[in-house]
């Protein structure tokens, strides 16, 4: 009989959006407790989950525990027994206090003398009772995001009613109970197609038994399934799905058995805008849209059932009947809106709330317009030294209008009915209003990115807008210490922080970002003279700045001690930082770069022991006090290089600036092999201090060499530096 | 029972197929009844849901076992459309079962209630998709689903966790089938106007006067001051009820202590704050505040009808 493993938690419906984590959190749990336990063989932990069933696979699993001996050492072996061999009380105690009789207690040889100790053998338990043992309490600690009780409080909480156990080791059930279930043999199949009981006889079985049952437990194998039959459901035309890899992901894990159809609706309604149609499609009714070959919503849509099949075509019938109303509410909600057009509707904002102390959302517009033209004017400053973006001029009037209008759209009855559209509906009334363009594709933009995935706004006044509303929310919230706590982040501030740095960065604004943050808090404090004590912009400079960290370390995908030594030169500037930031990467693999950051590091090490760099970087430096050739050798290279670094940073050259940098490196080197830093004459030490203060202080101001950590050259460091160096040359990920 | 299934075939052969309006309430009613559930009435006062009649917000309180179910007539003020709009309504009727404790098998006893009612579990799509209930002016909430039949909404399902404020010591499970979609859904119509109550009224002669005439009430007459003044009044009322509740006294004096009507009180001032929220006279910031008003009246309750009922155990 092979020594196969098979468990699975039957429950009612797991929530689809937790269903990935549970599967993970089964599989880590459980390698874990194999591993620990001495029972993991070379066969993988396998996880598969649907709605109603959490499973795990191990093809095999060791029949039993190491065998392990534990020794109790008691006292010498002289305390314990007399000369003539008698065990004295010391003994006796060691044996009471282990509950052995004096008989068996052995004597052993330890590095110190003899010893009198109890040794212990222990067979392994066998697999079997060990998982009986250890499965209850793994499956209560299986993570997620909030669970329920269904017996009482004090009774064991999961996400939804345990309602069966299946647990086999060889082919023999695992005896447990857990929440008053006994485990067994027995599986179930569909709940409509299959609805009984299923005895499994061999784990290796299962998956094929449940496939007969209607029910494919490996979500891979049902997504495979899905995205064949889309293309099928549309043959014969030439139409196309929209991508939609989230709601595949949904639908994937809301089936056992899926199935796509196709179904229609009336051309009539496709004169609403395709956002609204798609909308009601995906988030309402968990659709896939259907696109012709233009590219505009076809009147068609895909669902996914978890059935085999559509007898009779009732069931699309009924997806259709209910599409139908929902797109009939909306067109009541588009035409009832029109009766008073965006403009007219800023009064209503005053009834909204934004947030109990800051008031209502007349009061976020208000600051809006003045943010948001301040960030006009002064994000891109026409100062003419930046080339690359010359012209990139927001308009003022553009930017004033839409802010003015932006959140209009909140006292609609199509937002009310669909709040996800908010921004999006502003943008369409906006446009049907007679509003320009440009200004509706800046309301509509203006919550963008919505996340990690999504796209920040394509023009630069929706961008400009969009970060004023986001740097508002942060600088409003701080303000009245409304502050995200853990995992408590009601107003999305870290999402909104996020945004502000990807919208620098990806639409290559140029902005003192404090300066915003100052302008910011101080209009909030314009508004509410009395709002908190103290300046808030310091706490919110951190918070964006370790968004700005992590979006470059995790989403650019550079390396974190690159992104260290960027930032400790100042990051007020986040294009200019990430000019900085690529030009030091370039420079990375060159030769000379490494053993530089390494004596840069040293140089700092010298200066902290001495007291500090700022001390010394005022100083003047005293040429007569220098010895010749190492010394002076370094002197002249600094002061040939300083004003050849200064002029390419002026010019945003920062790749060269770092050549001429890196090009130090023999002179450093040689400085160091010759020249004692600490000289006995402390005037002589001051000087030298000073040198290399002013040094690190003027070829620090693209980078701080000294935050890059170095990787050895061979490898006779411990564990730790070997790991640094796997980071630190990652290789950058491909960049969106 | 024989001759109950001949007259049910008569009764779907009329012009509409599926169960009629009041079929359907027959059929449901019967079916519970089966499943050992007292059959009781609608509350007699203005409810926002099932949930708020008392044989669930009080019921469910306490260890004992209950199982109950009714036809609940729940207005939502602000789901009024004058009658014009085929599927909101100022008043629809829920079908509310209770059961405590919820029986294991309590998703399969659904799937049978819905083939009851005439729905062919084999040839439809029925998906239990999370959504977790919650009714902040009752302090209650639970975990569960809304139930899809074909991608229509037509039950909540829910583990309640709390009410009034108070974990449930016995956690009862809560169905609340909608029947107006549910009847469209078996008689194919496209409004409830058009749904067949019996085989020669339909639903919009019977309601479609009420629907157009508090659908004007709610959101153009009814008189936001008055409303004030009422949601004032009867909230003092239940106040000076709960206040004077006594903790410390004798349990007959216990017993006579009005708890009951309190909680009527209390059902009023949510209907009157549903009223005004209709009228667009609640700012929302108010709103919080008048739910939490609300909220406070439902907990209190709760947590006197608590100590009541031990009282009255520990007597008998």
């Amino acid at each position: 009989m092979s020594r196969d493993f098979l468990l699975e938690i039957g429950c009612e419906d797991i929530p689809a959006r937790m269903l990935p984590g549970a599967q993970t959190s089964l599989k880590e749990l459980l390698e874990a407790e194999l591993k620990s336990r001495g029972l993991l063989s070379r066969a993988a932990v396998q996880t598969w989950a649907t709605p109603r069933r959490l499973v795990a696979y191990c093809k095999e699993v060791l029949p039993a525990e190491a065998d392990r001996t534990d020794q109790e050492i008691g006292p010498p072996y002289s305390v314990a027994y007399d000369a003539t061999g008698n065990p004295t009380r010391a003994a006796q105690s060691f044996a009471r206090k282990h509950n052995v009789p004096l008989s068996k207690l052995t004597v052993v040889e330890t590095a110190k003398g003899r010893y009198v100790a109890v040794v212990r053998h222990h067979r392994g338990r066998p697999a079997r009772k060990v998982l009986a043992k250890v499965l209850p309490s793994l499956i209560g600690r299986i993570s997620f995001p909030r669970s329920m009780y269904w017996t009482s409080p004090q009774e064991m909480r999961f996400i939804r009613p345990i309602r069966w156990l299946l647990a086999l080791y060889a082919g023999e059930v695992i005896n447990f109970e857990l929440a008053g279930i006994k485990s067994g043999r027995f599986s179930r199949g569909h709940r409509l197609l299959a609805n009984r009981r299923i005895a499994i006889r061999r784990a290796s079985d299962y998956r094929a038994q449940l496939r007969r049952a209607f029910v494919l437990v490996d979500p891979e194998e049902r997504r495979k399934k899905i995205v064949q039959e889309i293309p099928r459901a549309l043959r014969r035309s030439p139409l196309q799905a929209r991508e939609d890899k989230e709601l595949l992901d949904l639908v994937v894990n809301q089936t056992e058995c899926p199935t796509v159809l196709r179904g229609g609706f009336r051309e009539e309604f496709l004169s609403l805008p395709s956002e609204v149609l798609v909308t009601v499609m995906r988030h309402h009714q968990k659709y896939f849209s259907v696109e012709t070959e233009k590219g505009t919503v076809a009147p068609h849509f895909l669902t996914v059932i978890d059935l085999d099949r559509d007898q009779g075509g009732e069931i699309r019938r009924g997806h259709e009947s209910v599409l139908e109303a929902r797109f009939r509410d909306a067109r009541f909600f588009w035409e009832t809106d029109q009766r008073q057009n965006l403009a007219g509707r800023i009064g209503l904002l005053k009834d909204i709330v934004f947030q109990a102390r800051l008031g209502s959302y007349a009061n976020k517009v208000k600051r809006l317009v003045q943010l948001s033209c301040w960030l006009g004017k002064n994000a891109n400053p026409p100062d003419g030294r930046h080339a690359d973006i010359a012209g990139r001029h927001a308009d003022i009037q553009t930017i004033e209008r839409a802010a003015s209008l932006c959140k209009a759209d909140l006292t609609t009855l199509l937002v009310g009915e669909f709040p996800e559209l908010q921004g999006v509906v502003g943008g369409l009334y906006a446009r049907a209003q007679g509003e320009p363009q440009a200004i509706a594709t800046a309301i509509a933009e203006h919550y963008r990115p919505l996340g990690p995935d999504d796209k920040i706004p394509q023009t630069l006044e929706g961008g400009i807008l969009a970060l004023a509303d986001k740097i508002d929310s942060l600088a409003g919230c701080f303000s009245v210490g409304a502050v995200p706590t853990g995992s408590k982040d009601p107003f999305a501030l870290r999402r909104a922080a996020a945004g502000v740095v990807r919208i620098i960065v990806e639409q290559e604004l140029r902005l003192d970002i404090e300066k915003a943050v100052r302008q910011a808090t101080a209009t909030v404090r314009e508004q509410l003279p009395d709002a908190g004590s103290g300046d808030p912009s310091p706490a919110i400079m951190s918070f964006i700045e370790e968004r700005a960290r992590y979006f470059f370390r995790e989403v650019a995908g550079y390396p974190y001690d690159e992104v260290n030594a960027v930032f400790a030169a100042g990051w007020d500037d986040l294009t200019q930082l990430k000019q900085r930031l690529e030009a030091l990467h370039q420079i990375r693999p060159t030769p000379d770069f490494e053993p530089l950051a390494i004596s840069f590091k040293r140089i700092r090490n010298i200066l902290e022991k001495a007291g500090g760099p700022a001390q010394f970087a005022r100083g003047q430096t005293i040429e007569s006090l220098m010895e010749a050739g190492a010394e002076r050798g370094l002197y002249d290279a600094f002061r040939r290089l300083r004003s050849q670094v200064a002029a390419l940073r002026q010019a945003y050259n920062y790749a060269e600036a770092l050549r001429h940098i890196a090009s130090l490196r023999p002179v450093v080197d040689n400085y160091f092999d010759v020249v004692l830093v600490n000289a006995s004459d402390p005037a002589v030490r001051q000087n030298r201090l000073t040198l290399l203060a002013q040094l690190l202080q003027e070829f620090s101001t693209i980078a701080d060499f000294s935050e890059i950590v170095a990787a050895p050259k061979t490898r006779r460091r411990t564990n730790g530096t070997s790991k640094n160096k796997k980071q630190a040359q990652g290789k950058k990920k491909a960049k969106s | 029972m024989k001759q109950l299934k001949k007259k049910r075939r008569r009764l779907t052969a009329s012009s509409r197929p599926g169960l009629t309006f009041q079929e359907l309430v027959f059929t449901l009613s019967r079916f519970w009844a089966k499943q050992g559930c007292i059959i009781q009435q609608p509350y007699d006062l203005e409810v926002g849901a099932g949930t708020m009649h008392p044989e669930t917000f009080l019921r469910v309180l306490g260890p004992e076992p209950y199982s109950v179910a009714y036809v609940q007539p729940s207005r939502r003020p602000a789901d009024g459309r004058y009658g014009e709009n085929p599927n909101r309504l100022y008043k629809h009727t829920q079908f509310q079962v209770v059961l405590k404790p919820a029986p294991n098998a309590v998703q399969d006893l659904y799937l049978a209630s819905l083939e009851a009612i005439g729905i062919k579990l084999r040839r439809h799509d029925i998906r239990f998709e999370e959504d977790n209930w919650e009714a902040p002016t009752l302090g209650a909430w639970g975990v569960g689903w809304q139930v899809l039949l074909d991608g229509l909404e037509i039950t909540q399902f829910t583990y309640f966790q709390q009410c009034g404020g108070l974990d449930l010591g016995v956690v009862p499970v809560e169905l609340t089938y909608g029947l107006e979609r549910i009847a469209a859904f078996l008689q194919g119509a496209p409004s409830a106007y058009e749904l067949a109550w019996n085989q020669k009224v339909s639903y919009g002669q019977v309601r479609w006067e009420e629907e157009v005439q508090f659908s004007a009430y709610s959101f153009d007459w009814a008189s936001i001051d008055t409303c004030r003044q009422l949601l004032e009044l009867q909230e003092q009322e239940a106040h000076r009820i709960l206040e004077s509740y006594p903790r410390e006294g004798q349990p007959s004096q216990k017993q006579r202590h009005p708890i009951l009507a309190a909680y009527d009180l209390c059902l009023k001032c949510s209907h009157l704050f549903n009223l005004l929220d209709a009228r667009g006279a609640v700012s929302t910031t108010e709103r919080a505040v008048l739910i939490g008003r609300v909220r406070a009246l439902a907990c209190r309750t709760a947590e006197c009808y608590l100590d009541q009922k031990q009282t009255r155990e520990q007597r008998s």
